[in-house]
């Protein structure tokens, strides 16, 4: 009986034992639970918070975009094709009323329409053709080697002071000068030949191109210039990634320019030097003329004239594309 | 402070060290007088000063765009970059192409950029605006793109010459709570000037006073406001008003 009794005791302590682990157990567990809660909710907070950042600035950026949507390609083109139509309709009407009055004969100064007849059919031949390959390849030429002299020797001298100090003036110098002024020297120098041509047409084309440069330059922003050498560009790396790039406006408003010098520099070299069995625009304008062939004169002026225009247009493609994607054209008007 | 920036504090070696620098111009004018300043490593502090004070050249010196007329200055924390009040995005390359020209600098290959800018672009909550241009995005998307840029630089210190300075006190507000969670999560040190008191108690571990020509250190005060905080808090109110009433009293000096 007493024995049993504390057996049955033992069993009862025991059981207490098991059962205030097992309290124990769950407490701990309800405390990692808990805790586990409060990480999560912690770290759902911060995700809150983040989230809640994001869509606040989101928002913000949303506001400061603008709602007006661009205009019509149709309505672009027209915006800038009707005041050059307009021009071209009175040019050529002046021209008619100058033919009308009869102040020249009409075999020395001939119509509109005369010449325009005569445009589409020197078209058809080939000589015409000849000749405008043989101007292209010399502009091409003359103008690529300009940009190739101009643009290395504008690199050095807006980068080195010293050089800057002793030929900044004089580049400048020889841009104003009149390139067919270098005529008799490139005859002394190349003889009748294409390297007379090419090298005033250089002469007269890197000065521009060099001095573009230069300006260019000289305008970089100071700020653009630390914040490249903040990220670590040095020397040729910075001229590179940052001085040029930023210069290039005024490089292009240089290179234009100088290709205003380089066409005509070749329109009186070719009108001055004319070699045997090289047709050129500049020697059937000669010819035109020995030959009182009016018609044909105007219409070889009208041929460097549209040539003209159509590079202007490709400068003008080229600038006003720079200009959009930095954000200098207002886009208000 | 939390246990985070207590830890972080700790660390052994100063990330900049300024001993008795001064720099005086080609003019003349003295900028900055014996400055000593020691910045823990991944300590967010916070300069303030009245105009000519010379903030921007001591953020100049410490980022080695300049160096001191005399005086020792080292900076043991690792590579610092600066980040100017104008954003000083390029603005023939996108945003995108601004945080990758910084990737390309430090030799990140082609394939690696594009992903790498998405991603920092994405830290600055502008993911999906990479192809905008400078010009397409607001001040304060802009400075964030600079701040993106910045980041693509790995830099171990973070220099920042008012950033904020031209925002708006909305946009301000979030991009002092984001440059507030970029902080915390790289472990970057950042010496943050600024001519706004309150921006300085906001975010700053500790807020060090320069006075005005020359420029030396007038006054220090530690911070000891719980993160995250709030610009309109009354604690970061009244230390506010604690360092502009010596703020006030150094401007007064000049106008004897």
């Amino acid at each position: 009986m007493d024995v049993d009794q504390r057996d049955v005791d033992q069993r009862d302590v025991d059981q207490r034992d098991v059962d205030q682990r097992d309290v124990d157990q769950r407490d701990v567990d309800q405390r990692d639970v808990d805790q586990r809660d409060v990480d999560q909710r912690d770290l759902d907070q911060r995700e809150l918070g983040q989230r809640e950042l994001g869509q606040q600035l989101a928002g913000l950026d949303a506001l400061e975009g603008d709602e007006a949507g661009a205009p019509g390609r149709l309505s672009v083109l027209w915006g800038r094709a009707w005041p050059k139509l307009t021009a071209l309709v009175l040019a050529v009407a002046a021209w008619q009323l100058v033919v009308l009055s009869g102040w020249r004969p009409s075999y020395v100064l001939p119509g509109p329409s005369t010449v325009l007849d005569e445009v589409v059919r020197i078209g058809g031949t080939g000589a015409f053709w000849q000749a405008l390959g043989v101007t292209a390849s010399r502009a091409a030429i003359g103008y690529g080697a300009a940009i190739a002299v101009g643009s290395v020797i504008g690199a050095l001298v807006a980068t080195i002071r010293p050089l800057r100090t002793a030929v900044g003036s004089l580049i400048t110098g020889l841009q104003t000068m009149p390139s067919i002024a270098w005529f008799p020297l490139a005859v002394l120098l190349f003889k009748l030949s294409e390297g007379a041509i090419i090298f005033v047409v250089v002469l007269g084309a890197a000065p521009s191109i060099a001095n573009g440069l230069i300006g260019g330059v000289d305008h970089v922003p100071p700020l653009l210039v630390r914040a490249g050498r903040m990220l670590g560009a040095r020397g040729p790396t910075l001229f590179r990634h940052v001085v040029l790039p930023a210069a290039l406006p005024s490089c292009l408003g240089g290179l234009k320019q100088g290709w205003a010098f380089a066409w005509r520099s070749l329109m009186a070299g070719e009108l001055l030097l004319i070699l045997p069995n090289r047709p050129s625009i500049g020697s059937q304008l000669d010819f035109a003329r020995d030959l009182n062939d009016s018609p044909l004169l105007l219409a070889y002026m009208i041929v460097v004239l549209i040539a003209g225009i159509l590079v202007d247009g490709a400068f003008g493609a080229v600038d006003g594309r720079l200009r959009r994607r930095r954000g200098l054209v207002d886009t208000a008007t | 402070m939390s246990l985070v920036t207590e830890a972080r504090l700790s660390s052994a070696t100063p990330a900049i060290v300024i001993d008795g620098v001064s720099k005086r111009y080609a003019t003349g004018a003295v900028a900055l007088d014996d400055v000593h300043l020691e910045v823990r490593r991944g300590e967010l502090l916070a300069i303030v000063g009245a105009s000519g004070c010379g903030k921007s050249t001591l953020l100049n010196l410490i980022a080695g765009l300049d160096s001191p007329t005399s005086g020792r200055l080292s900076v043991p924390g690792g590579r610092p970059t600066l980040l100017f009040q104008e954003a000083a995005l390029l603005p023939w390359h996108t945003a995108a192409g601004n945080v990758e020209l910084a990737l390309r600098l430090r030799g990140v290959g082609r394939a690696e950029r594009r992903a790498r800018a998405a991603e920092l672009l994405e830290v600055v909550h502008l993911g999906g605006m990479g192809e905008r241009r400078p010009h397409e995005l607001s001040g304060g998307m802009r400075q964030r793109v600079a701040l993106a840029r910045a980041l693509a630089q790995e830099p171990d210190i973070l220099l920042m010459d008012e950033p904020f300075g031209a925002l708006d006190a909305m946009t301000r507000d979030l991009l002092h709570d984001e440059l507030e969670r970029i902080w915390s999560e790289t472990g970057v040190t950042i010496v943050f000037v600024t001519h706004n008191v309150r921006e300085a108690a906001r975010l700053g571990d500790r807020i060090v006073l320069l006075t005005s020509r020359p420029g030396r250190v007038a006054a220090e005060f530690p911070v000891d406001i719980d993160r995250p905080r709030r610009i309109e808090s009354p604690a970061v109110s009244r230390l506010a008003t604690e360092v502009t009433a010596a703020l006030r009293l150094e401007v007064a000096r000049h106008g004897r």
